[in-house]
């Protein structure tokens, strides 16, 4: 997410193909360190829709096919 | 004579051209950046309508059925409380924390998320939170209003805890007028009504008038 644009493709690829999962860590990583948080939408155990933030590459589940990065929040006025 | 005329004027020229020169260039530098066409962009009316449209999208495809069609109809998405107990009320001591009473959140586009107790509609807080572009903090555009209600249903589902601690807690009222949430919550209570009275309704049937 984009303030202004919104939605925006960042990356994409088979993170079992070697060559796009590095490119995939290494454009997280970009999005962490610009102070971006990252979620994966899936699922509780209850079935309700819920996210999952994100903090390491490794925490992605393997069956995620999308990856969000939103601002971080901030106390707002 | 000639002779000493052009070596007068020649070196007389030498002397003026270090004293022109500067000048000139910035006359030069000044003309030609006035003439030059620099590419800006130009204010699109669609931009907003289009990132609106896209974050509406990406919304619908993350929450639930019921959240999206609330968030449609209503204008707001009601996350229920995950954590064990209900956030503690500006107002009260430490012991009024209710332990096991259900709590939700009101999660409004660009406004505070609004927690409430759901048995009573009772108001507790209001979190102002906010979700600001950090490479551009002055001037920044903001998000679309789906996308500040999806980074809020993100945030809250993945982890309440942490955003209740970055969020502003204000009492109920300070932005969000108490009437109007009650009466939204009332909208809630009917619009889920309806809900639960369509989906029980056997398919092909017509209400009675």
């Amino acid at each position: 997410m984009k303030p202004g644009h919104g939605e925006v493709l960042i990356a994409e690829g088979d993170v079992k193909i070697a060559g796009d999962e590095e490119r995939l860590v290494e454009e997280f990583r970009r999005q962490l360190d610009e102070g971006l948080w990252a979620a994966v939408p899936g699922r509780s155990n209850d079935g309700r829709r819920q996210a999952q933030m994100i903090k390491a590459f490794d925490e992605i589940p393997r069956d995620a096919d999308r990856v969000i990065f939103f601002p971080r929040a901030a106390g707002g006025a | 004579m000639l002779l000493a005329s052009i070596a007068i004027g020649v070196v007389i020229f030498a002397l003026l051209w270090d004293l022109i020169l500067p000048p000139l260039k910035t006359a030069i530098e000044r003309h030609r950046a006035r003439r030059r066409i620099i590419p800006a962009d130009g204010y699109d009316p669609g931009r907003e309508r289009r990132a609106e449209q896209r974050a509406r999208q990406l919304l619908r495809s993350c929450v639930d059925d019921e959240e999206w069609a609330m968030y449609r109809d209503l204008g707001f998405i009601r996350v229920w409380g995950g954590m064990a107990r209900a956030p503690k009320r500006l107002t009260t001591s430490l012991d009024d924390r209710r332990p096991g009473a259900p709590y939700a959140y009101l999660v409004y586009p660009h406004k505070p998320i609004v927690a409430y107790l759901v048995q009573t509609s009772e108001l507790l807080n209001e979190y102002c939170v906010a979700f600001p572009d950090e490479t551009r903090p002055y001037g920044s555009a903001r998000l679309p209003d789906s996308d500040d209600v999806l980074a809020k249903w993100m945030a809250l589902t993945g982890d309440e805890q942490r955003l209740i601690n970055t969020a502003n807690m204000h009492l109920p009222g300070r932005q969000v007028d108490p009437k109007q949430v009650r009466r939204d919550l009332w909208r809630l209570s009917q619009w889920e009504r309806d809900r639960l009275r369509r989906a029980q309704r056997p398919e092909g049937s017509v209400p009675a008038p």
